[in-house]
């Protein structure tokens, strides 16, 4: 601890700056040595990306069901929250953990499968809004049956390897970081390999592209919409799944969850895989360094201001396709 | 046929006969309210609140009811909101007419309702932390938790007697965090503690490495103290772990004063302080602490009912059933504004929290010494001995 430079402490007095509200800065800019500032940085740099990745995984999960069936599930943060509570619980009845992460991603998936089959296939002739209405039904319910059958407490899952620190650049980084950021990756490759390189994954891609021709052609939308139901709550509960030996689980983390992964899916234009994990990322990052750097007060609202500017200023995103109409 | 008409006499009959029946029932009940935050993001205060009074009041009516009436006790749940809360303080008033009410498990619960309870002058004993609850002081509105003013005071002054005077605060922007942010700022100067840096998280967030890290780097800080409650504490304690700080004491509020904290934060909760009521470490109090059997008694029965480790919530709606059963037989009758005086007159009551002496400019009737110091150590709470 620098208490060498204990008398220079008062040099840079509290501001009150304008929008940002009451922000202590903290004294570090005139003590923090070069090297300091580098491991700040790096800290700050793998928290936001191991938040991002959820975001990312969430963002993946709207991206496929808007290819799909151009639904706007939110109810997808519900089926984070299922990973993580289900394991909870599994492992807590004595099941060894990556049988429960299993358990908790089939079960994910059922419910996914059960959301399509029961509340949007028998709603499919109607407008987008009442869609979109219906999913913010259903993870309302989600969540009320996460309530009684689970509990309302605070939940934690012993990370995979272990909790000691990693050093590196001078930032601390839990193990479990890497588990995130690394599944991350391989989820998204595995998903680009299906789309691009299977023949299921290409009907996806048809249906997403005209689905009435999609239909023509032989390819049975249906089973693609489920496909794409079961395949993002899949996705969903592995990031639950990941995350939860750092941030916790509790029977209401799938709202806040919802919204940021739909900002990044939005950001990274809806639609588009890479796009959504590229926005995903970009928000982990925003609300890391925004909180790092300017205030903490205000992290959450990042991820706000970042829908609002792609929703007026943006509204294809950074990547989304152009959407062309022939007359 | 005929059977109609004779069934519609039967029921006629019968339905004037309850109606005659109701007035006497009426009499032998004395109504209770409660609007507790038994689901949502406080359910950690409700649920054990509201388990501790339901148990209590059949304990009580099982012994004969105060003033020779039972207490009908009538719970309603809001979820956390302060809008709902308000809304069930009408119902209690107008529709179910309660004589008093023990409840608002959160400051911002208890702040909705108190212009209810102050219009309807029904006394209202509050379960919510912040100072602000019975300062300034309202005629009908009490309470039983320790302040948040209480926790810093503590804090403080355990920090001064390890001479450690400049430290860093990182607190939850919610209700109480907010709260016992302003008070410890306003308290610090007194104990000669100088807040260096400040930090704020949102109660929902799920990471604060990047808000410790400015804190890790603050020039000259020697110890962190974390006002909030909930999960948010538990993350910051996990992180300040992670980020390698743990050299530095970390004080947090008594908001984490549960074992449900101890098991979130897990390894990394070791060596964590805080301001806590003895009946955390109920069983390792000296025989002579005038608190121990009412705190190993309430320990005893909550556990074997509920089937739940003890909370020190559990304990404040135990110290307000009491206070205004206590109050009650004083009063020997069910008059509200009656019941209020006496209220104000409990003089010396053992409590879970403390020692509770009442008077008209203090409504909350604890001192410093409510509070016990206590460090986390292998697990488990343990007192702080004086002087260290």
């Amino acid at each position: 601890m620098p208490a060498e430079f204990g008398g220079v402490g008062r040099c840079i007095e509290p501001a009150r700056i304008g929008l940002f509200g009451s922000v202590a800065w903290p004294p570090l800019a005139a003590k923090r040595s070069v090297e300091q500032r580098m491991s700040d940085f790096f800290q700050f740099l793998v928290s936001g990306l191991t938040v991002g990745s959820v975001y990312a995984l969430v963002a993946l999960g709207f991206t496929l069901i808007y290819n799909a069936s151009d639904v706007v599930n939110f109810a997808q943060g519900e089926f984070v929250m299922l990973g993580g509570m289900v394991t909870v619980f599994a492992s807590a009845a004595g099941v060894p953990l990556p049988l429960a992460a299993l358990i908790a991603i089939c079960i994910a998936v059922v419910v996914g499968l059960l959301l399509y089959w029961l509340a949007i296939e028998p709603a499919r002739g109607a407008s987008a809004v009442t869609v979109i209405i219906i999913t913010i039904g259903a993870s309302i319910l989600l969540r009320g049956i996460a309530q009684i059958v689970f509990d309302k407490q605070f939940h934690k899952l012993p990370a995979f390897t272990g909790d000691a620190p990693v050093d590196l650049f001078g930032a601390a980084i839990q193990p479990q970081s890497f588990w995130v950021l690394g599944g991350t990756a391989v989820i998204v490759t595995l998903l680009y390999a299906f789309l691009e390189l299977t023949l299921l994954g290409k009907a996806v891609l048809a249906t997403a592209a005209n689905r009435l021709a999609a239909h023509l052609v032989g390819i049975n939308t249906r089973t693609v919409m489920a496909l794409a139901f079961g395949g993002s709550a899949a996705i969903g509960a592995v990031a639950g799944v990941l995350i939860t030996p750092i941030t916790l689980t509790s029977y209401d983390v799938g709202t806040l969850l919802a919204l940021k992964g739909f900002a990044a899916a939005m950001l990274g234009g809806m639609g588009n895989p890479l796009g959504a994990v590229a926005g995903g990322i970009l928000i982990g990052l925003l609300e890391s360094f925004g909180a790092g750097y300017i205030s903490s007060t205000y992290k959450d609202a990042f991820a706000f201001i970042v829908i609002l500017v792609v929703l007026v200023a943006l509204p294809q995103g950074l990547f989304g396709r152009r959407a062309v109409e022939r007359v | 046929m005929k059977l109609l008409p004779a069934i519609k006499v039967h029921v006629a009959a019968g339905a004037v006969g309850l109606l005659f029946c109701q007035p006497v029932v009426a009499q032998q009940t004395v109504k209770v309210g409660s609007v507790l935050s038994v689901t949502g993001p406080a359910s950690f205060l409700g649920e054990p609140e509201d388990k501790t009074l339901r148990m209590y009041v059949d304990k009580i009516n099982a012994a004969g009811g105060v003033a020779g009436k039972k207490i009908e006790l009538i719970v309603y749940d809001d979820g956390g909101d302060a809008n709902k809360a308000r809304t069930f303080a009408t119902r209690l008033i107008e529709d179910d007419k309660v004589v008093a009410m023990v409840g608002g498990s959160t400051t911002g619960t208890t702040m909705a309702m108190i212009p209810v309870f102050e219009e309807a002058q029904v006394p209202f004993i509050s379960l919510g932390g912040a100072i602000e609850i019975v300062d300034p002081v309202r005629k009908y509105v009490f309470k039983t938790p320790h302040t948040d003013k209480m926790a810093c005071e503590k804090i403080f002054e355990n920090l001064k007697q390890r001479k450690l005077t400049k430290i860093g605060m990182i607190s939850g922007t919610d209700g109480f965090g907010a709260s016992m942010r302003a008070q410890c700022t306003k308290a610090a100067p007194a104990y000669g503690i100088e807040i260096v840096a400040e930090e704020t998280y949102g109660p929902r967030d799920s990471d604060m490495t990047a808000q410790l890290t400015k804190l890790k780097g603050a020039a000259g800080i020697q110890a962190v103290v974390n006002p909030g409650f909930g999960q948010g504490p538990a993350i910051v304690t996990r992180n300040y772990a992670q980020l390698g700080m743990t050299a530095m004491p970390l004080y947090q509020s008594h908001g984490v004063a549960s074992k449900s904290f101890i098991e979130l934060a897990g390894a990394s909760a070791e060596g964590v302080r805080l301001p806590a009521a003895a009946l955390l470490v109920g069983d390792k109090l000296p025989d002579g602490d005038p608190q121990k059997k009412v705190v190993v008694e309430y320990k005893t029965t909550y556990e074997s009912t509920a089937k739940q480790p003890v909370s020190t919530f559990g304990g404040h709606a135990y110290d307000g059933l009491y206070v205004l059963v206590d109050a009650m037989k004083r009063a020997n009758g069910t008059d509200s504004k009656k019941i209020r005086d006496e209220i104000e007159k409990t003089k010396g009551f053992i409590g879970t929290g403390g020692i509770v002496t009442m008077s008209t400019t203090d409504h909350l009737g604890l001192d410093l010494s409510a509070f016990r110091m206590l460090e986390i150590k292998g697990g488990d709470w343990a007192l702080v001995q004086p002087g260290s």
